[in-house]
């Protein structure tokens, strides 16, 4: 029956963002979507991909990230110097298939490489370290010049002039400026399928004996451990998987905009914030939750353009009273007794 | 020589975050939630001085007076209105949400009420400092008054929390709130007073913050606040005299290796050392050991 | 069962909060308008009787830039001018006798945002674009309007890059160009022989600046003994950079930065009696207009800028007093490039003798091939011309602040 249940619920999810996906695309076909609302498919789905990845981290695993974006800032650049040098080399289609492999395996080495140090710490002093490491990514790439001609890649932390460059040759990353110029391949077609297949992987794993024994540690880990799980290996498994997600928002987010540069607005603290207040919002541990919310909050301030300067003071505001409504314990309450009426009433 | 330059401007930087800190590790202590909006009480704290200094007075004292008052009825309010609803919610992230969202919200406010252009903040320190060495190491009044202020304050928190009645309440809440609750402590109170001394502390801390670095925008609490917040971490949150060290030392080390490593890349060494202390120490500097109960 | 309700909730909750907004949107925007730098369509004269009126075409141009966040006052001044410069044009009966409407959207400083601004703004039918004021948003954007082939004159973009589409120029320098022509000034008017420099490593602009000018100076003959970085996580203290430029005997410390973070360097510099020559860019421009600020500190500060708002000309003399009736605050030089940018239009629209019943892509390809050959004339150059580049030839002017203001340097 649970089996049934749970396949069911899957089913729901991924049945939401496949209409999702028609209805837009039938609008955008017979030409009733605006450009507006065109341009926010791909950056809405990235957001509710993250997210999905931020869930995982939170929800399931059950420890607090706050720097995510972090990994999704190593998928981007990865992603995008590989699109940028092989732009003329190799055909669209294959090009940002291989894009997302690199990126979503750069983001996935460093998510393995951080979560060892980090899955030692606990609570606060974990989620302080994984802000640490996102500020960290920020700031290094932000000291990076790369750039490739006849001789062979170059690579400097100070500035450009050190690369000493051939004059036949491209600074693919230069510092602050970041990258320029990569080609735009995301759509809003590749984001549902990427978006699809993240939560193929976090529900399946969910579901799964790893899964079961990932929440086995985040509900009680001395106890997972006496029952003989590997408490290292399956947060490390989760925090690793996580982080690949990230990767592949990542990618998605290098190549839907041409100028990428590694600044707090895209990748710091503030960013993965943001992605926290989706996974909050959704429902801790619910995946389907923060697909929605991260569509509905990233729609929101867009949606607010109307009201100009007042437009993030009424979304603040707006935050604050859905936190109040949906997790406070009188404001649940109240809706419980609320719902019991409405249910004895139809009754 | 300039190595003794460094270390001043380093502590000066540390006794700010320092002061910060004590806030942060405060409220964290006794309600058990990061309160993110701490950074923009300062920024309130700022615009307030600013404000009675060159419209309605001009007499500093009575700015930093009304700064503090007003911040301490922001938190106090805040907590009522924004916090306390959500004590004993199922997730105690839905608190931190929380807190972001006052804090966009003091920001946009801020933003609409002052403009978005830089205001030059007058120094309510009007000492210059003194010179040593023939000229060559000058300290600057506003960075011997920060130091004094933030040993001053902790000083007085200590005796507060030790000797006060009030401050041993604070300590049983922040120990066991239920088991307060039964030694007839009124749990509110205690924390809305621990909101009250925050986020004075926050008021003095921009008159400082600001004197030291006199520039005024609606953003100038949130950056600050971050690093207090980590300065905090890194002395074991919850602990008073950890947020004090960790304020310093975090000021000191991001002044050194900005002088002796990288101006670049000062920021990842920052939070680089931050990790590895936090590695060799799991919680922080002065922080209590997590018992584990099986 | 539990969380699919709470999730309605949140629907539910998000749905009523926005009917309930979008219900009091206009009231609330009209406030805006009396209290703060509003950026609404303007309707100031909407009785005059012109031909374009009558018929209802208007032209339409949008502006974007950061309205909010650490950056909002740069955004805020540009979106602020473009309605200023809007205003009077209406006034005037319009843009070949049609009247004109503009609108500004916030792009927070995203890449991300500015291009969801500029679709907003093409939903609302906008014909130029105006912005935006960032270069890396108005890189993303440019590939937008290339797409569209919409003709976009950004004020304030000054990376390199941000002009490589045919359809985009820009109204400021570049910053290469800036970097190079403060180079040579240094060089050629032997200022010193010791260079310091403070930068923002985490900005587009300011690394973009100081790239070019430390490859230039070689050639003019002084040398760079300290280049010290800052990053947008860390922009209080500057002590470390400003010691380390004393240490090295720095005669000259050039600051491509902007004058929100210069102006608490040069406070800083005093305290610690460090006096070299202070040497700016134009985003130096408005550091005298910092409420509160000091101006002694700024005494002696040599900065290259088109534009300074205390010059005594008509035109920018009634720039300045009309932005400080409207919006309370003096206006610096994104402002005069935006306020340029309008006036540029209109010119290229009259040349042209266009129409606002024409396709977008029509426009700019009558603007594009206009603005080649226009001189145009305003607050940051009395002289302007483009090239199809998309750069602006106009000529730097080094000013030294003197009592408080700009003087002409010698």
């Amino acid at each position: 029956m649970a089996a049934k249940k749970r396949l069911r619920d899957n089913l729901i999810t991924y049945g939401i963002v496949i209409a999702l996906y028609l209805i837009m695309e039938i609008l955008m076909k017979t030409g009733n979507l605006s450009s507006h609302l065109k341009g926010l498919l791909v950056p809405m789905t990235y957001y509710a991909i993250i997210a999905v990845a931020l869930n995982l981290c939170v929800g399931i695993l059950g420890e607090l990230s706050i720097g995510h974006c972090g990994f999704m800032c190593i998928g981007a650049f990865s992603s995008a110097v590989f699109s940028k040098l092989t732009q003329n080399n190799i055909p669209t289609a294959p090009r940002f298939f291989l894009a997302f492999v690199i990126g979503i395996a750069f983001a996935a080495l460093f998510g393995f490489l951080i979560g060892i140090p980090v899955l030692r710490l606990k609570g606060d002093y974990l989620a302080i370290v994984t802000l640490a490491f996102g500020e960290i990514i920020k700031n290094v790439i932000n000291a990076i010049y790369f750039g490739v001609d006849s001789k062979g890649p170059h690579i400097s932390m100070n500035n450009v002039m050190e690369l000493g460059m051939e004059p036949d040759g491209q600074v693919v990353i230069n510092g602050a400026m970041g990258i320029t110029g990569t080609p735009r391949d995301a759509n809003f077609t590749i984001a549902i399928v990427v978006l699809l297949l993240s939560l193929f992987v976090v529900l399946n794993l969910m579901n799964s004996r790893d899964g079961r024994a990932i929440m086995a540690v985040r509900d009680n880990s001395i106890a997972a451990e006496s029952a003989g799980i590997n408490v290292t290996r399956y947060k490390m498994m989760a925090f690793t998987i996580s982080a690949a997600i990230a990767g592949a928002a990542g990618v998605l987010f290098s190549h839907n905009i041409t100028s990428l540069t590694a600044t707090s607005q895209y990748f710091g603290y503030n960013a993965s914030i943001m992605i926290l207040v989706y996974v909050v919002l959704g429902g801790i541990g619910n995946i389907r939750g923060s697909v929605i919310a991260a569509a509905i909050l990233y729609l929101l301030p867009e949606m607010l353009r109307g009201l100009n300067t007042y437009r993030m003071l009424i979304y603040s505001i707006v935050l604050i009273v859905m936190m109040l409504f949906n997790w406070a314990p009188a404001a649940v309450q109240w809706r419980q007794k609320v719902a019991h009426k409405f249910i004895k009433r139809n009754a | 020589m300039s190595f003794l330059i460094y270390l001043i401007n380093g502590l000066s930087l540390g006794s700010i975050y320092a002061i910060i800190a004590l806030g942060y590790t405060m409220v964290y202590g006794i309600a058990k939630m990061l309160n993110f909006a701490h950074g923009d009480f300062i920024m309130v704290g700022c615009y307030v001085i600013f404000t009675i200094c060159s419209t309605l007075s001009g007499n500093t004292f009575v700015g930093i007076i009304a700064a503090i008052i007003l911040c301490t009825l922001l938190g106090v309010t805040t907590e009522k209105v924004a916090y306390k609803p959500l004590r004993g919610a199922a997730s105690p992230l839905a608190v931190l949400i929380t807190a972001i969202g006052v804090s966009y919200f003091l920001e946009n406010l801020a933003l609409l009420i002052f403009g978005a252009d830089i205001k030059s903040f007058s120094s309510v320190v009007s000492w210059q400092g003194l010179s040593f060495a023939g000229g060559d190491l000058k300290i600057q009044g506003v960075t011997i008054i920060t130091i004094l202020s933030s040993v001053v304050i902790l000083i007085v928190l200590q005796l507060f929390i030790h000797k006060t009645k009030e401050g041993q309440a604070m300590l049983a809440v922040a120990e066991d709130k239920g088991a307060a609750m039964l030694m007839g402590i009124n749990v509110n109170k205690t924390i809305s007073l621990t909101f009250a001394i925050g986020s004075a502390l926050a008021a003095i801390a921009g008159a400082l913050l600001c004197s030291a670095y006199p520039s005024l925008s609606p953003y100038l609490g949130a950056m600050p606040g971050i690093k207090a917040f980590v300065a905090a971490v890194f002395g074991g949150i919850g602990s008073i005299p950890g947020a004090m060290i960790g304020g310093l030392v975090l000021g000191i080390v991001e002044i050194l290796s900005r002088t002796y490593i990288s101006s670049q890349l000062s920021d990842a060494i920052v939070f680089g050392i931050l990790i590895v202390v936090l590695l060799v120490k799991p919680t922080g500097l002065l922080g209590k050991k997590i018992q584990e109960k099986v | 069962m539990k969380k699919m309700k709470s999730l309605v909730s949140v629907m539910a909750a998000t749905a009523l909060l926005a009917g309930t907004i979008a219900g009091c949107g206009g009231n609330a925007s009209n406030n805006a308008a009396s209290t703060n730098g509003e950026s609404t369509a303007t309707e100031t004269a909407e009785g005059t009787a012109s031909e374009g009126a009558a018929s209802g075409a208007t032209f339409k141009i949008g502006s974007i830039g950061p309205l909010t966040g650490g950056a909002a006052a740069y955004g805020l001044a540009v979106v602020n001018s473009v309605e200023l410069a809007v205003n009077e044009i209406n006034a005037n009966g319009g843009i070949n006798g049609y009247q004109v409407e503009m609108k500004g959207e916030d792009d927070e400083l995203n890449a991300e945002k500015s291009v969801n601004a500029y679709n907003t703004l093409k939903d609302w039918g906008m014909q130029f674009l105006v912005g935006s004021t960032t270069s890396a948003c108005s890189l993303a954007v440019s590939e937008n309007t290339h797409e569209d082939n919409m003709f976009q004159l950004t004020p304030s973009a000054s990376a390199a890059d941000c002009v490589n589409y045919d359809n985009v120029f820009r109204v400021c320098f570049s910053d290469p160009n800036q970097g190079l022509a403060s180079a040579q000034y240094i060089g050629s008017h032997k200022l010193a022989s010791k260079v310091a420099i403070i930068y923002d490593s985490s900005d587009v602009y300011s690394s973009g600046i100081y790239q070019t000018f430390a490859q230039e100076a070689p050639n003019q003959g002084f040398e760079v003994v300290s280049a010290e970085a800052f990053t947008a996580d860390s922009k209080t203290d500057f002590s470390v950079q400003l010691q380390k430029a004393k240490d090295a005997g720095a005669e000259l410390l050039f600051l491509p930065i902007y004058y929100t973070e210069a102006s608490l360097i040069l406070t800083q510099a005093n305290t610690m009696g460090f006096a070299p020559i202070f040497f700016g860019v134009d985003g130096m421009d408005g550091i005298l207009t910092v409420e509160n600020f000091d101006t002694s500190l700024a005494e002696g500060l040599m900065l290259l800028t088109p534009f300074a708002a205390d010059a005594t000309d008509d035109l920018t003399v009634n720039y300045v007093k009309n932005y400080q009736e409207k919006y309370g605050e003096t206006p610096n030089q994104f402002g005069a490039d935006a306020y340029d940018a309008v006036y540029i239009i209109k010119q290229c629209l009259e040349e042209a003798g266009a129409t606002p019943d024409m396709s977008v892509s029509d426009l700019c390809e009558a603007v594009k091939s206009t603005i080649v050959k226009i001189t145009a004339s305003g607050l940051t150059s009395e002289t302007m011309t483009w090239d199809a580049s998309g750069e602006p030839n106009k000529e730097p002017k080094a000013v030294v602040i003197k009592d408080g203001a700009y003087v002409t340097a010698e």
